[in-house]
């Protein structure tokens, strides 16, 4: 494990490698997707990319909480969440060796 | 949304682009995490969520209908954050 960490330079870079553009158009072009992705997902719509995994919206019902430093109840609103499930290919190539 | 309907939304934001542009592009930037994650790397998309690969330890599982014990090995697990303004978003 060589534990790096990718940014959007990297996708960015991976882009420009890809396709003949620009650096600056393949940036444009990754926050494009991420934010297609995002906004389908403020939308309620689930976003299922193959062989990559599915983003998932879930409504979580509102509940007491505590602070678990003090004891306090506190209340906890019902929200939306993002659960991301990966896909057994996903899975299996991180599992491969 | 599945990955063709991404693909023909930014297709259609870039005219300019030859759709089986738009779709390596679209495939690179999945393909392109998903190989960080497979050398154990982490991808952090700030605002957007990051990235990580956990590690499950080897355990003792049990067959639910016989009650059998079963040795279940180690593994490592794909997992997300969402991040901030998109966990804030999604709460407007």
């Amino acid at each position: 494990m060589s534990n790096k960490t990718l940014t959007r330079a990297d996708l960015t870079e991976a882009v420009y490698e890809e396709v003949g553009l620009s650096r600056n158009e393949s940036a444009a072009l990754v926050e494009q997707v991420l934010d297609e992705v995002s906004g389908s997902l403020i939308s309620g719509d689930n976003v299922k990319i193959s062989s990559f995994g599915s983003f998932l919206v879930r409504s979580k019902n509102g509940r007491i909480g505590r602070n678990p430093k003090t004891g306090e109840e506190v209340p906890i609103e019902p929200r939306r969440v993002l659960v991301f499930r990966p896909s057994q290919v996903m899975k299996e190539r991180i599992n491969a060796g | 949304m599945i990955k063709s309907e991404l693909i023909n939304k930014i297709a259609e934001a870039n005219p300019h682009l030859y759709h089986r542009d738009v779709e390596r592009i679209v495939s690179t930037i999945f393909d392109e995490i998903t190989g960080a994650l497979v050398e154990g790397d982490r991808v952090e998309l700030r605002g957007f969520g990051a990235f990580s690969v956990k590690e499950r330890p080897a355990r003792i599982g049990r067959n639910p209908r016989t009650g059998e014990k079963v040795p279940v090995a180690e593994k490592r697990v794909p997992y997300f954050k969402t991040g901030k303004d998109l966990r804030e978003q999604l709460n407007k």
